[in-house]
């Protein structure tokens, strides 16, 4: 593969840049305001503000049940906030307190592209046919273009011998790799991960981690819910400690994690970092 | 003895001919026919409006409440009463598609929920639309879980088709009651149609078995 070949990373006037440290110059892509979300009684997002810069990586971390997911799946539509807004650069813009059209709806959910924990892929597809169906079935690419760029990407995460294979056959981390090129094969604004390592195995975990390090590197704009610290530390721009349905904290790695302001990140990350203390 | 060997060897061959010619095509186009009902009130039943899941839960409540034999009678004798007269084939394929289309609904639907909700999600992050994901993920899933259920369903329906006799309708069992008359063999007419019966419900296993694993390539095991 001729690194030509690869679809380029979208972000904004020279596609090929890769992301400056901090990147805080660049045009902010995202903005969510207030975002708001109840299940029943159980109010699980409590206003919830934050912005992604083009080629930005923003982690968000915190406690299992603090809302960090919800905010991930409110992003591309899988859940809808009660309230809040959220405004992608070039559209659309909607406000939850009204009912939003199935416009502008279906425009957000294309602007980015989810990736899951427990990968979702389509069990009765080959791999390149998981990979392709996107494209071809709702972006209407051309077949041949489509499978060529299919191609160039499974050979870029190392799966270039798997093309033919159901998911099955495959490793976790092999499983997860397909699904990252899946969501990369949309050419979206935005990546979204959803604890893309938690429901592997701990020796998979690595080969998973490195995939998406490398395209935050390239300069893809993503938003990743995760536990793994290391990661976040090492690829992250921002990240966002939630809990309670709240950003708690937000910063730069290094501060996060190295002189954490608030009591209760101290209270996660040792939790995290020193399990059985 | 060996006169009754001889009308065994003699009707078996119009026996079975009745049944490819009767018995096989009626219970094929009342399955297809059937199954694409069953496909339209399963959706209806999983639909949020509650009319229209109303509507579909009435008719599987009334097809699964009521006899075949009794939904026949009233398509080919009952509807006569009302001005509508309907030929022996057309009735049975009918009232057997009807009695397909209650069964094989609830099948399918359970088929479709067995799909991880994951699936519909991906889909939906893909960009597929409702009914895209319903033909490209959902209903190839739902497939590989409804078959045994279905094969049952249509290995049944290839017996009940027998009572199509009852409305005139010439397939295996009518020739075989035919020649019974005629013969007055009574226990080895019906015994022979048994038999032929069993021989072409074994073929439809098989045929089942194939199915299944063609469709389990893609299934870890």
């Amino acid at each position: 593969m001729s690194p030509t070949d690869a679809p380029v990373p979208p972000t904004g006037g020279d596609p090929l840049a890769p992301r400056e440290a901090g990147a805080s110059d660049a045009a902010v892509l995202l903005s969510a305001r207030g975002l708001r979300k109840s299940f029943g009684a159980n109010e699980v997002l409590r206003g919830i503000d934050f912005s992604v810069r083009r080629g930005e990586v923003v982690t968000l971390i915190g406690p299992s049940g603090s809302g960090k997911t919800t905010v991930l799946r409110s992003l591309n539509g899988l859940e809808t906030p009660d309230a809040g807004t959220l405004e992608f650069d070039g559209g659309p813009a909607i406000d939850f307190a009204r009912p939003a059209s199935k416009g502008d709806r279906l425009a957000m959910r294309d602007r980015s592209a989810m990736v899951f924990q427990h990968h979702n892929l389509f069990p009765h597809m080959t791999v390149l046919e998981n990979v392709v169906e996107g494209p071809i079935r709702v972006q209407r690419v051309p077949r041949a273009q489509a499978l060529a760029e299919a191609s160039a990407l499974l050979e870029r995460v190392g799966l270039a011998e798997k093309h033919d294979q159901y998911p099955h056959q495959l490793s976790g981390g092999q499983q997860q790799r397909v699904g990252i090129v899946r969501a990369l094969a949309l050419k979206p604004d935005l990546l979204l991960f959803d604890e893309p390592t938690s429901a592997l195995d701990p020796e998979l975990v690595g080969e998973v981690l490195k995939v998406i390090t490398e395209l935050a590197d390239e300069g893809w704009t993503m938003v990743v819910v995760t536990h793994e610290l290391q990661f976040a530390k090492q690829a992250a721009d921002e990240v966002l400690f939630m809990d309670g349905g709240v950003i708690v904290e937000r910063g730069a790695p290094e501060d996060i994690f190295t002189k954490p302001r608030e009591e209760r990140t101290r209270r996660f990350l040792d939790r995290i970092l020193r399990p059985l203390d | 003895m060996n006169e009754g060997l001889q009308l065994f060897l003699e009707s078996f061959w119009p026996i079975v001919w009745g049944g490819i010619t009767g018995t096989i095509p009626l219970a094929l186009a009342s399955f297809a026919i059937g199954l694409v009902l069953a496909l339209a009130v399963a959706l209806m039943r999983l639909s949020r409006n509650r009319v229209v899941s109303g509507i579909a839960r009435f008719y599987i409540s009334v097809i699964r409440g009521t006899p075949l034999l009794v939904q026949l009678f009233v398509i080919f004798y009952g509807l006569p009463a009302v001005g509508l007269v309907i030929d022996p084939w057309p009735s049975a394929i009918i009232a057997f598609s009807l009695n397909v289309g209650g069964y094989a609904a609830e099948v399918i639907r359970a088929a479709i929920l067995s799909v991880p909700k994951g699936q519909w999600e991906a889909a939906y992050t893909i960009g597929m639309s409702p009914s895209t994901t319903l033909r490209r993920v959902i209903l190839p899933q739902a497939a590989r879980v409804s078959v045994p259920p279905l094969s049952n369903t249509f290995i049944s329906l290839v017996k009940d088709t027998s009572l199509a006799s009852l409305i005139l309708v010439t397939e295996l069992f009518r020739v075989a009651q035919q020649i019974a008359a005629f013969s007055q063999e009574f226990m080895l007419l019906y015994l022979e149609a048994a038999l032929i019966y069993w021989l072409f419900c074994l073929a439809l296993s098989g045929g089942q078995m194939r199915l299944e694993r063609r469709l389990d390539r893609y299934v870890a095991h």
